[in-house]
């Protein structure tokens, strides 16, 4: 992640003391929370009032599937599309739970606790910080599910009770900030050409159905693309 | 109706976190499902993205939204950081309509 000063002399370079960890996760945890502002402003935006942006944010804790939420429930679409879209793209939480289990070996009682901390970002720092000289992964995990954590759900309400007080939020351009959003979201993913193509044709198809199905429906036809990709991965 | 959404969507999200701390491994380790997994946010990101770009309703519509999505690509080509490109895509819509 961040370059080490001093090669080779010292026994742990400075990402690797406890204290390094926590500053990272804090480092982290900050640039979820200005991410948070913006989810918690587009979730406003979106229809949804202060209160459901603030439970959404603490109890779903997840932010593609968050903003996949609001913007099916914007579109018209129904709470079983909104509720599938949003459990779709939090599927991968669930192999990052596998992963996690694996490398931290959680009591039950801990397990509760730590699926809800399941992220990117701290499945990231916790597997980063197994593989080092010192090994600190359950610290890594933790400091950065609890920074992203608070910092996130504090963003999250910012941003909602900002974006409430402002009136009108297309005078502002906030209805086409949700798919600069996803943009965003999706840019880092495309990571070789089978995922460039999944891409273009998951939006083709979207767009396509848009005029034939029910709002949030041509998005959960989308999930099926991938199966179309199946042949030759590997 | 959105209640329901926020809290069912919660429920689902975080059982599938919490499957992972229980499901035997076997059932997941297997090279076609981690393919799947993988590509399953790319597919449903980018139809989300197509459709809240030129969607509405029913009916697909070009307008600000398209020009927004263009500025939020040169930012990331930038490699501006998210709230940034959010902003950037924000500001293009609201300046379109206002000319």
């Amino acid at each position: 992640m961040q370059p080490t000063e001093s090669s080779g002399q010292d026994r742990e370079s400075p990402d690797d003391t406890a204290r390094g960890v926590i500053v990272e996760a804090l480092t982290i945890g900050l640039t979820t929370g200005a991410y948070g502002v913006s989810f918690g402003a587009l979730s406003v935006t979106s229809g949804l009032d202060v209160w459901q942006t603030v439970a959404l944010s603490a109890l779903m804790f997840t932010g593609a599937s968050q903003f996949a939420l609001i913007s099916v429930l914007a579109g018209g679409g129904s709470v079983a599309a909104a509720v599938a879209s949003s459990a779709l793209l939090g599927l991968r939480n669930l192999f990052y739970g596998l992963r996690m289990r694996q490398i931290l070996q959680p009591s039950p009682i801990t397990s509760v606790a730590a699926a809800q901390m399941t992220l990117d970002e701290s499945t990231a720092m916790a597997l980063a910080h197994y593989d080092r000289p010192v090994p600190r992964p359950a610290l890594a995990f933790w400091s950065t599910g609890l920074s992203v954590f608070v910092l996130w759900n504090t963003g999250t309400i910012l941003g909602a009770l900002g974006a409430s007080s402002i009136g009108d939020p297309t005078r502002w351009g906030l209805d086409a900030a949700v798919p600069a959003a996803f943009l965003a979201l999706l840019w880092p993913q495309i990571t070789g050409r089978r995922l460039l193509g999944v891409a273009l044709v998951a939006a083709v198809l979207g767009i396509a159905l848009t005029p034939v199905l029910s709002p949030g429906l041509p998005v959960l036809c989308a999930a099926l693309v991938p199966f179309l990709f199946l042949k030759g991965a590997r | 109706m959105m209640w329901a959404a926020v809290l069912l969507g919660s429920a689902a999200c975080y059982l599938l976190k919490a499957l992972g701390f229980v499901v035997p491994e076997r059932y997941l380790d297997k090279p076609v499902v981690a393919a799947l997994v993988a590509m399953f946010p790319v597919a449903l990101l980018s139809a989300l993205l197509a459709v809240v770009t030129v969607g509405d309703g029913m009916s697909v519509v070009v307008d600000a939204r398209l020009a927004a999505v263009a500025a939020a690509a040169v930012a990331l080509t930038l490699r501006a950081p998210f709230l940034v490109v959010v902003v950037v895509g924000a500001a293009t819509a609201a300046l379109i309509r206002l000319l």
